[in-house]
């Protein structure tokens, strides 16, 4: 069976692994309540998408 | 191959989807709006609107089509004589979804998904129909005595007064 010959350091190690940092998500400011949601969903505080309201919240 | 690249298996047998589907299509049918997983709202939303299709055509043959499809007389009735008149002028796209955040404890993205010409009130959105009926008392306990609510509504209440 193939076995690695050397350990790999702790440099190779951290180099390969450079590149698997996760990206914050992403997030805007809701046009009618100015809370912060999620592009592309509803506004979680005010339940409003695309000037409508789709859902209400605790608040109505 | 191309095989099984389209729709979804929802890891349920071809019954247990069946059943599922019936369930969603009758609630929607009966609520007008329902909150769910974002794959099932895309799943469901080409179904129902195959149904309302089948409404409009009218006629008794569709109608017990109807009965057998969705599992609920109530729901088929509602379609023939509520939602297809309605959705007359439409041709296709009955239905809308919205994706509406992620679940907590599974994080599964969550859709809410409606009738286009629905009628304007809006569902509570966080416990379904039978919250819905008393929202208009919830409203009026919750503004008189923000801090009995819960700590992360609080915070939302308290934020939105400081905001308006």
């Amino acid at each position: 069976m193939a076995v690695p010959k050397k350990k790999v350091s702790k440099s190779r190690r951290n180099n390969r692994r450079a590149h698997d940092a996760i990206k914050p998500a992403s997030h805007m400011e809701c046009s009618s309540c100015g809370e912060l949601k999620l592009p592309h969903h509803v506004c979680s505080s005010c339940g409003v998408y695309n000037g409508r309201k789709v859902s209400s919240t605790v608040e109505d | 191959m191309r095989h099984l690249n389209s729709g979804r298996k929802l890891n349920r047998t071809k019954a247990h989807r069946r059943a599922l589907f019936a369930n969603l299509a009758t609630s929607l049918v009966e609520h007008e709006q329902i909150k769910t997983t974002l794959p099932k709202a895309k799943d469901l939303r080409p179904l129902l609107e195959k149904y309302i299709t089948l409404a409009k055509r009218g006629g008794l043959n569709s109608y017990r089509l109807l009965i057998s499809r969705l599992c609920s007389q109530e729901a088929a009735k509602k379609l023939v004589e509520d939602i297809a008149p309605r959705c007359k002028d439409r041709q296709g796209g009955y239905l809308r979804i919205t994706k509406a955040g992620f679940r907590y404890g599974d994080n599964a993205p969550m859709a809410i998904i409606e009738f286009v010409d629905r009628k304007i009130k809006v569902k509570n959105k966080t416990e379904g129909d039978k919250v819905s009926k008393d929202s208009k008392t919830e409203k009026s306990t919750e503004e008189a005595s923000p801090k009995k609510s819960k700590k992360k509504e609080t915070k939302k209440t308290s934020d939105k007064v400081l905001a308006s």
